[in-house]
C-alpha cells in the first residue's frame, strides 16, 4: 500500500514539473556545475579533508617516535 | 600500527568519494534532487561506528578472558572513536532532513533508536570513570559493553523495520538499491564506508597507542 502511495507522489511529481529536462524533470544543480563553481567545493573539501589527514599523520610520527624512545628505555 | 599503507589507502579513498561524489553522476529522485550525495558521507559515519562497536565489543571479551589492559584500551578508545562517528551521523543526518524534508527530528524509527543507542554508549563511558580500581573498570564496563552491542543492533537494524520510517530498508520502503536504479552511487558508496572505516580504525589506533605510552610511563613512574 504504501509503495503503491509513494508511486502515485512520485508521478505526480513528474506530471507537475514541466521543464523539459533529460533527467525526467526534478531539477539538479546543474547551474551549480555549469558555472564552475562545483569544482571550488569540491577543492575546499579536499584541501581540508587533507589538512586533516596530514594531521592524523604527524600525530602517528610523534607516537612512534615515543614508542621508539619507550622500547630503547624498558 | 607501523604499517601506513592502509592509512593512506583510507585516505586516498575518502579523498576520491569527495571528489566523485560531487562530481559524478546521481539519479534525479524527487524531494532529495542533489541532497542524495550526502549518503556518500551520512552512512559511511554509520558503517564506521558499527565497526567501532563491534571491534569494542570483541576487546571487551578478549579481556574478561585474558585481564590484558592492552585489550581494555582498545575496547574504550574503539567506543570513544565510535561515539565521534555516531555524532557525526547525527548531526549531517540532521542537517539532511532539516533541509530536504524540512524537520531535523522527524521522529522516524531508526533516529530515535540511535540516540537510544548513543546513550547507552555515553552511559559506558560515564560508567568507566566511575570505578578508579583499573580490573574493576575493565570488567565491569566489559560486561556492560557485551549488553549495550546486541542491544545496539537490534535498535538499529530490527526495529525500525517493524514499523514506518522514513529511511530506505526500513518500515515497506524499498531497500537503497531500489532508488539507485542505475547503480551508478554503489561506485562511490561502497569505497567511502571502506574508506571511513579504514579512517576510523587508523583514529583509534593512535588513541590506543598514547593510552599504552600513558600507562606505561605511569608504570615506569611508580
Amino acid at each position: 500500500m504504501k509503495k503503491i502511495f509513494l508511486l502515485i507522489i512520485m508521478s505526480c511529481f513528474n506530471f507537475l514539473v514541466t521543464f523539459a529536462q533529460s533527467n525526467n524533470g526534478v531539477e539538479m544543480a546543474t547551474g551549480l556545475r555549469s558555472s564552475g563553481k562545483i569544482y571550488v567545493v569540491v577543492i575546499v573539501l579536499l584541501i581540508i579533508f587533507l589538512g586533516f589527514i596530514i594531521y592524523l599523520f604527524t600525530i602517528d610520527r610523534r607516537i612512534g617516535k615515543l614508542e621508539k624512545k619507550e622500547k630503547s628505555i624498558r | 600500527m607501523k604499517s601506513y599503507w592502509w592509512k593512506f589507502l583510507g585516505a586516498a579513498i575518502v579523498f576520491y568519494t569527495i571528489i566523485a561524489g560531487l562530481l559524478g553522476e546521481v539519479p534525479a529522485l524527487p524531494i532529495l534532487h542533489e541532497s542524495i550525495r550526502n549518503v556518500y558521507f551520512h552512512v559511511p559515519m554509520w558503517f564506521a561506528m558499527l565497526l567501532m562497536y563491534l571491534i569494542s565489543v570483541v576487546y571487551s571479551i578478549k579481556y574478561l578472558g585474558s585481564g590484558k589492559p592492552e585489550d581494555d584500551f582498545i575496547a574504550v578508545e574503539s567506543v570513544n572513536v565510535g561515539l565521534i562517528f555516531c555524532l557525526f551521523g547525527l548531526l549531517s543526518g540532521m542537517l539532511w532532513a532539516n533541509i530536504t524534508w524540512g524537520d531535523p527530528w522527524p521522529n522516524d524509527p531508526k533516529l530515535n533508536s540511535s540516540a537510544i543507542a548513543s546513550l547507552m554508549y555515553l552511559a559506558y563511558v560515564v560508567l568507566r570513570n566511575a570505578l578508579d580500581e583499573e580490573q574493576k573498570r575493565g570488567k565491569i564496563s566489559a560486561i556492560y559493553n557485551v549488553f549495550a552491542f546486541p542491544i545496539m543492533i537490534v535498535l538499529l537494524f530490527v526495529l525500525p523495520r517493524l514499523t514506518d520510517s522514513l529511511h530506505p530498508g526500513n518500515g515497506g520502503n524499498p531497500g537503497f538499491s531500489g532508488y539507485d536504479m542505475t547503480g551508478s552511487m554503489q561506485w562511490v558508496f561502497r569505497p567511502a564506508a571502506l574508506g571511513w572505516m579504514l579512517i576510523g580504525c587508523w583514529i583509534m589506533t593512535l588513541r590506543y597507542r598514547i593510552r599504552k605510552l600513558e600507562y606505561h610511563t605511569d608504570e615506569l613512574g611508580n
